[in-house]
């Protein structure tokens, strides 16, 4: 059974086109994630999937029925970017109040806030309003209103933004839970491949409104071929006279004393060798020799990803 | 909605109630503002216009003090809501409700009743101020207590239609803020005396019902079939107004 199944998706705005014929399905229990730079589409995608705009054509089915917004509201728990319509209220009447709107009687719904401000380690900010809290505090507290009141579906955009690593990681720890004890589906945006690879069963990858790879991260990655990504980060100038050096120099996208470089997999051996095994390592700080990631897909797929975080 | 696994929805009363205590509790955070902030305005207001009022001049008394009172629920229900509807609508914040797919009649009765809540307090106090200032009888006052809930549903009614029809919502302030300048204006000014354009404008403004309501229990022989009359069109129009902000809630996050 599927959690969506959309069909030939198109959303204009004035002339631009955001999506461009969008098809993708969506298992029951899956973490189904849509990747893509700013501006690819993807938050236009997901306010159609959960009824907030009308696709100007194409069809959607939720649960396996057509898409409408009283199935959307008894299906489908949805975090969007925004969260202005809870800043004033304290993180724990936000999340109460959610779940009250999502059908739970208040002692219920009390207790349900109570016992998720336990797990996102809310517990010390319960009471002060959402609005003030720190950016990453904030971005948690709206995530626990998604999972107030139990919904079979999670539709979450961008749920991590601003998070330190620790709460990130209580997200991620979240959003399995529901789905390995309550067979919750997920769909998940994020332009953060690191999250990608990290929870995600499937990937839609977005560019320019249209889906351009959709499979599971590590077939996607797969697909990038015998590369390997070579990051060098150099201590001082690079000894760019070293012809070792020189020649990776050529290849190189260079971010401050960062080099990277995406190389076949036998010349990246070999170059990473011969900087380890000469004069040049005096000047290295730091190396790592990477399978491909799933920004590499990106640009062995042909689009520019320069949206897209490796946090 | 047969599979087990889908969630219940709320009753339309759980709804409303939910947006109300969420709203009532978010305005506890601005309260000082909000209860008090309208009623030393109105009470500027009456002050000033005790100076420039005939000492003997009951019937502009009368309608200084319910003008006034008014006013304050105006100032909430009408501008404050207005421009929070606005700001939300800008922000995308009303997408939170959309997508829950809360009754839009539940998310503007609730939103109107905690603003109208909220402006009790000051309204009293505004009241019996100007029952002070002005020489005015007390016992009617408990007229508030009808007169406050019905022309503060239909002043937010029209204030969160305004917030959700701006294309902007600066344009939200701007319509919140002359809408209550128009309440203001056609308040405190007793009917009589307006010119015969106004008083067909002053006609169709619903807070003038209220004011007219409070006005009449000021007098000695209180026409009481009048004030019946006056607080029914507020009822109406609160209604109407409501049931059209939800219908335009619905459409407006498309």
């Amino acid at each position: 059974m599927e959690s969506y199944a959309a069909t030939g998706l198109v959303r204009r705005y004035g002339d631009h086109v955001a999506n461009d014929g969008i098809d993708l399905v969506a298992s029951a229990g899956e973490v189904f994630g849509l990747l893509g730079p700013n501006g690819a589409g993807k938050t236009t995608l997901v306010r159609m999937l959960v009824g907030l705009l009308r696709p100007d054509a194409g069809s959607i089915r939720l649960v396996g029925r057509p898409l409408d917004r009283a199935l959307v509201a008894a299906a489908v728990a949805y975090l969007p970017q925004a969260d202005v319509a809870v800043a004033d209220l304290s993180v724990r009447r936000a999340v109460e109040t959610t779940a009250v709107l999502r059908g739970l009687r208040r002692h219920g719904a009390r207790a349900a806030a109570a016992a998720l401000l336990e797990e996102l380690h809310l517990g010390e900010v319960a009471d002060q309003p959402v609005g003030s809290l720190s950016g990453g505090q904030r971005r948690l507290a709206a995530f626990a209103t998604v999972l107030a009141g139990e919904r079979p579906v999670l539709v979450l955009d961008e749920p991590t933004t601003g998070l330190d690593p620790l709460a990130r990681r209580a997200v991620w720890a979240a959003i399995e839970r529901r789905r390995s004890e309550r067979a919750a589906s997920v769909l998940l945006v994020t332009h953060n491949v690191l999250e990608a690879e990290t929870v995600l069963d499937r990937v839609a990858v977005l560019n320019n409104g249209r889906v351009i790879a959709c499979d599971t991260p590590g077939r996607l990655k797969a697909g990038v071929g015998d590369v390997l990504r070579l990051e060098l980060v150099w201590r001082e100038e690079p000894p760019v006279y070293e012809p070792a050096v020189a020649d990776l120099a050529r290849l190189a996208t260079v971010t401050g004393r960062r080099w990277s470089l995406r190389l076949p997999a036998a010349e990246a051996r070999a170059a990473l060798g011969a900087i380890t095994a000469g004069p040049a390592l005096e000047a290295l700080d730091d190396f790592t020799l990477a399978t491909p990631s799933l920004e590499d897909v990106y640009l062995q797929l042909g689009a520019a990803a320069p949206g897209l975080e490796r946090v | 909605m047969s599979d087990p696994r889908l969630g219940v929805r709320p009753s339309f009363a759980a709804a409303t109630g939910a947006v109300y205590t969420a709203q009532l509790a978010r305005a506890r955070v601005a309260r000082v503002p909000l209860l008090f902030v309208a009623a030393f305005q109105s009470i500027g207001i009456m002050l000033l216009l005790k100076g420039i009022a005939a000492h003997h001049d009951t019937l502009t008394g009368r309608q200084i003090v319910a003008g006034a009172t008014v006013l304050v629920t105006a100032f909430v229900c009408l501008n404050l809501l207005a421009q929070r509807i606005g700001a939300l609508r800008a922000e995308g914040g009303l997408d939170h409700y959309a997508a829950l797919d809360v009754p839009g009649p539940a998310v503007a009765l609730g939103a109107a009743g905690s603003y109208a809540t909220l402006t009790v307090p000051g309204a009293v106090v505004t009241a019996l101020v100007g029952c002070a200032l002005f020489d005015l009888p007390y016992r009617g006052l408990w007229i508030l207590v009808l007169v406050l809930p019905l022309a503060g549903a239909s002043l937010a009614g029209v204030g969160t239609l305004l917030g959700l029809l701006a294309p902007r919502a600066e344009l939200a302030t701007v319509a919140g803020q002359l809408g209550m300048t128009v309440v203001l204006f056609l308040g405190l000014i007793p009917g009589e005396r307006l010119p015969i354009v106004l008083r067909g404008v002053r006609a169709v403004v619903p807070s003038t019902y209220a004011v007219d309501a409070l006005a009449a229990t000021f007098r000695r022989r209180v026409d009481w079939q009048g004030v019946v009359v006056d607080l029914v069109v507020c009822l109406a129009v609160a209604v109407a107004s409501l049931a059209l902000a939800g219908a335009v809630f619905r459409r407006s996050v498309r």
